[in-house]
């Protein structure tokens, strides 16, 4: 239900864009009004987004440390574990970020006979994630080609490394192919795992779907209905450079392929899809450990909660410290030796 | 609570229909209620325990009353819901790691088997990407745009009575161990979340008696057990007596005694209980044979804190108080015994709560190396395994490991340790040259992978006994591996907690395997001038 909702609507928005792209006019909604349109809000939402997340001040620092803390000189430190400078947070985060260190490490557990518990090393999320996300980053970086005039040099290069089987004509580019299959394996990974597939929600299955069908609709567009891609550039450039004419036909297929994408513009900000920002500002990963050797200060912290004082303490149990010889501030309140006025509460007389 | 027979419960783990076995629950979590059952749930904070914290100045824990979770009506205040959004909106504000931990989750489902509670109980709420889930869910259902306009189909849901008894039962079986945080490709840190959730209940007067007891107690006696001056002295003495029968040398053991060097602060429970009490012989031992110029404090008498289960303000509080001890007595620095959640408190939270230190207090130097120890430089507590490490490279100490020779001993790393400090190598250390021989648990069990006691944060109470025996058996299992294979029978760790947990634990999984401090084994093997020594076959443990 979860998965056949999102399946829906990504057909729906399919017919919607390819539909109502050709109805003449309409070319110049789904081609500039919406792209417009999403891109201000992707860009509005990340920045809110990102605004609301440092609102809040970082009141601890709770740094998670996967190894050897920095203490004596004997002891070997794990600088990309347990960073105590800057610089070791950042290759931390280096880590964390562009090698997903965590999924590197994951394990399967079992529960066999005995009870006994097994672990083994998974790193099939991890495979199908870095796949994925490598490819949708060298995919975004080759389409620059479409928005940039004149082209980058390195944008070449990328598109060359891209080709280099040679397969097809136009030639295969390999990341449009790992993309499909990271993003499929990644679906059914949701379906087939039995603890993920109970809590994953519309939220997990639609964006993959949609990412799914935009690299589909993309790859319709090159190597099979061939749109026209010079329309489609000078449309992508007066987009960028704020005059935007579409001369000529463009196909459904690119008005499909556009929509997909404003959609996911759209719901980025506002979806699990801000991880991608959000992981930067994660305070378990992003801290020194170094919070005994440098105070780390927390904004609100009330100076008024003050512990249960020793002076209260002395006085509910003086009486028994001091006839049990352990040291007091003050002595007993006067009773048979009245002389002991300097300790200063002797008022009630 | 009667507990299962092994092999019940052992039959129920592997083949019981759970998610860990394989069985898929039929119905969404959301459409199915929780039910609190005798020996499902720790017993609610006791009346006159919350009315007195709630008396304390800068406290809050509200709605002190008289209820029980099985009952259908739990006599919430009528304005409820109210207090929980708020409280959740001014968490938000407060917290960017909660945000950030509502905003981020992909659940990818990495966690999801790596919790101890999940693993022995296969309840599908216990993933820890659910426990999230079940803050998050009302997150999105009543903070977020998407999650107000398409509600249950964005994974949002509104706060209503069923959610608030949910949180009290998962809220429960979680022991901020943070394993599951290793995992995250985030970060995001479970234990925040059951932080958070545990605040928000306290806010509507849901407690625990096993937290809320030790609070109070030491708010008021300054430890856990509620001693009071008179018989924490004793107790510490009483040790210090076995201990120069033992040894033939006279401790020299002082109590709030002003202008001494050194504050020595340690779990209460290393005072007064099996088999906590060995390892407070070995720190009285160890510092006497080093002439060390420490001292006790019976108001400052408690390491742990339990306060961190409750919420930020009593975690505070109840922390001041070394500080506040320190000042008084005039001492250079604290030295802290072996204790899990304590060294959470004093490494990450202590220097930002209730720093700056005060004046008299010094960067701590070692007086018998010279050491300084400037990973302490700020906060000013230095943890004994870091002193004892320190001890042993300038050959200050002197050992014969044979007298550990009745030991087969395995590491438990605990869980702060391990995972918010980064002690993890310095124990090992020290292990090496105290025993002959020790050997390491499988490699997914140890380090910053080291799984829980399963008791940890105030769970280490009777009535939910198969729960933690549940919860502990990832430990157990790994323990019992190298049992079998290499015969061990001493599963050594620096927490009190896990001394007394995972002795309930060893007794029910593997019985047979001894529970002690890592200053136990130390003081055990340690050499002494002018020494009398009887004959010790169990170390410290020998009965004369």
């Amino acid at each position: 239900m979860k998965y056949s909702f999102s399946f829906l609507v990504v057909i729906a928005l399919a017919l919607i864009a390819g539909v109502g792209s050709q109805i003449p006019g309409m070319g110049y909604f789904f081609g500039v009004v919406i792209p417009y349109l999403a891109f201000a809000v992707f860009l509005g939402g990340i920045i809110w987004r990102i605004m609301y997340w440092a609102k809040s001040p970082v009141p601890f620092s709770i740094q998670t440390t996967r190894g050897q803390a920095k203490s004596l000189d004997f002891i070997k430190h794990s600088r990309l574990g347990a960073p105590d400078t800057n610089a070791e947070v950042v290759g931390r985060m280096a880590l964390e970020v562009l090698t997903f260190r965590p999924l590197f490490y994951n394990t399967k557990s079992e529960l066999r006979e005995g009870p006994k518990i097994t672990y083994e090393s998974s790193k099939w999320l991890w495979l199908f994630a870095i796949v994925f996300h490598y490819s949708f980053l060298v995919i975004l970086l080759r389409h620059l080609r479409l928005f940039l005039d004149p082209v980058p040099f390195w944008v070449g290069w990328v598109e060359f490394w891209d080709g280099l089987l040679q397969v097809g004509a136009p030639t295969w580019y390999i990341t449009d192919v790992t993309l499909l299959l990271a993003v499929a394996l990644l679906f059914f990974r949701r379906l087939v795992n039995r603890h993920v597939r109970y809590l994953s929600l519309m939220n997990d299955y639609f964006p993959l779907i949609l990412i799914f069908s935009i690299a589909l609709t993309g790859i319709l567009m090159r190597y099979m209905l061939r749109s026209d891609i010079v329309n489609i550039k000078e449309l992508l450039i007066g987009l960028v450079t704020l005059h935007p004419v579409i001369h000529g036909h463009i196909g459904a297929i690119f008005y499909i392929h556009i929509t997909f994408v404003s959609v996911l513009l759209v719901c980025f900000p506002f979806s699990k899809l801000m991880h991608m920002g959000g992981v930067f500002l994660s305070p378990t990963l992003n801290m020194r450990n170094n919070t005994r050797a440098v105070r780390h200060i927390n904004p609100w912290n009330d100076p008024n909660i003050k512990p249960h004082s020793y002076a209260e303490y002395e006085d509910e149990f003086r009486e028994s410290m001091i006839e049990n010889g352990i040291a007091v501030e003050k002595g007993l309140p006067p009773k048979e030796e009245p002389a002991e006025a300097e300790t200063g509460k002797k008022a009630e007389e | 609570m009667s507990l299962p027979k092994l092999e019940e419960l052992s039959q129920s783990v592997w083949q019981g229909p759970s998610l860990s076995t394989g069985a898929i629950p039929t119905k969404e979590w959301m459409d199915t209620p929780v039910t609190f059952k005798p020996g499902g749930y720790a017993y609610p904070a006791k009346k006159e325990k919350l009315e007195y914290l709630n008396a304390q100045p800068g406290l809050s824990f509200p709605f002190a009353r008289v209820w029980s979770p099985e009952e259908d009506d739990w006599l919430l205040p009528d304005n409820w819901k109210d207090i929980i959004l708020k409280g959740i909106a001014e968490r938000l504000d407060k917290f960017r790691s909660l945000k950030i931990f509502m905003d981020c989750c992909v659940r990818c489902g990495a966690c999801a088997d790596k919790c101890h509670f999940f693993l022995g109980t296969g309840d599908p709420r216990n993933m820890p990407v659910m426990r999230a889930e079940l803050l998050r869910s009302v997150y999105r259902g009543e903070f977020t745009l998407a999650g107000k306009i398409l509600g249950r189909l964005a994974g949002g849901r509104k706060m209503t009575v069923g959610v608030l008894k949910e949180w009290f039962m998962y809220a429960y079986q979680c022991t901020e161990c943070r394993r599951c945080s290793i995992f995250c490709p985030y970060g995001i840190d479970t234990a925040e979340i059951t932080i958070i959730l545990r605040e928000l209940l306290y806010s509507v007067g849901l407690g625990i008696n096993w937290v809320i007891e030790p609070v109070s107690n030491s708010t008021r006696t300054g430890n856990h057990m509620g001693l009071q001056p008179l018989p924490f002295r004793d107790n510490v003495e009483f040790l210090a007596e076995d201990v120069e029968s033992l040894t033939g040398i006279k401790q020299n053991v002082t109590f709030n005694r002003k202008g001494a060097e050194i504050l020595f602060v340690t779990p209460s429970a290393d005072v007064f209980a099996e088999p906590g009490i060995y390892t407070c012989m070995g720190y009285l031992l160890l510092f006497n044979a080093l002439g060390l110029d420490y001292t006790w404090s019976t108001y400052a008498s408690e390491g742990g804190n339990f306060g961190l289960f409750t919420n930020n303000e009593a975690m505070k509080a109840l922390n001041g108080k070394m500080y506040a001890e320190a000042e008084r007595l005039g001492v250079k620095y604290i030295l802290g015994g072996e204790c899990g959640h304590m060294w959470r408190v004093v490494h990450q939270y202590m220097d930002t709560m209730n720093g700056k230190t005060p004046a008299n207090m010094e960067v701590p130097v070692s007086p018998i190396t010279g050491t300084v120890f400037n990973n302490a430089a700020s906060t000013k507590v230095v943890h004994i395994t870091e002193f004892t490490a320190d001890l042993i490279k300038h050959n200050k100490l002197k050992f014969d490991t044979s007298r550990n020779s009745h030991v087969r001993a395995t590491w438990h790393d605990s869980c702060n340790p391990a995972r918010a400090m980064g002690i993890i190598e310095e124990p090992r250390y020290v292990l090496d040259h105290v025993v002959d021989k020790w050997w390491e648990m499988p490699e997914n069990t140890i380090r910053e992978q080291t799984f829980c006691c399963g008791s940890g944060t105030g769970l280490n109470t009777d009535e939910i006994m198969e729960l933690r025996m549940r919860s502990g058996l990832p430990r157990a299992n790994a323990v019992k591996h190298v049992v079998e294979k290499h015969d061990v029978n001493t599963l050594a760790c620096i927490c009190a907690i896990d001394r007394a947990t995972l002795t309930s634990l060893m007794n029910y999984w593997n019985p047979g395997v001894t529970v002690c401090g890592l200053t136990e084994l130390v003081a055990n093997a340690l050499v002494q001038k002018g020494e009398n020594r009887a004959d010790m076959p169990e170390g410290l443990r020998t009965m004369l």
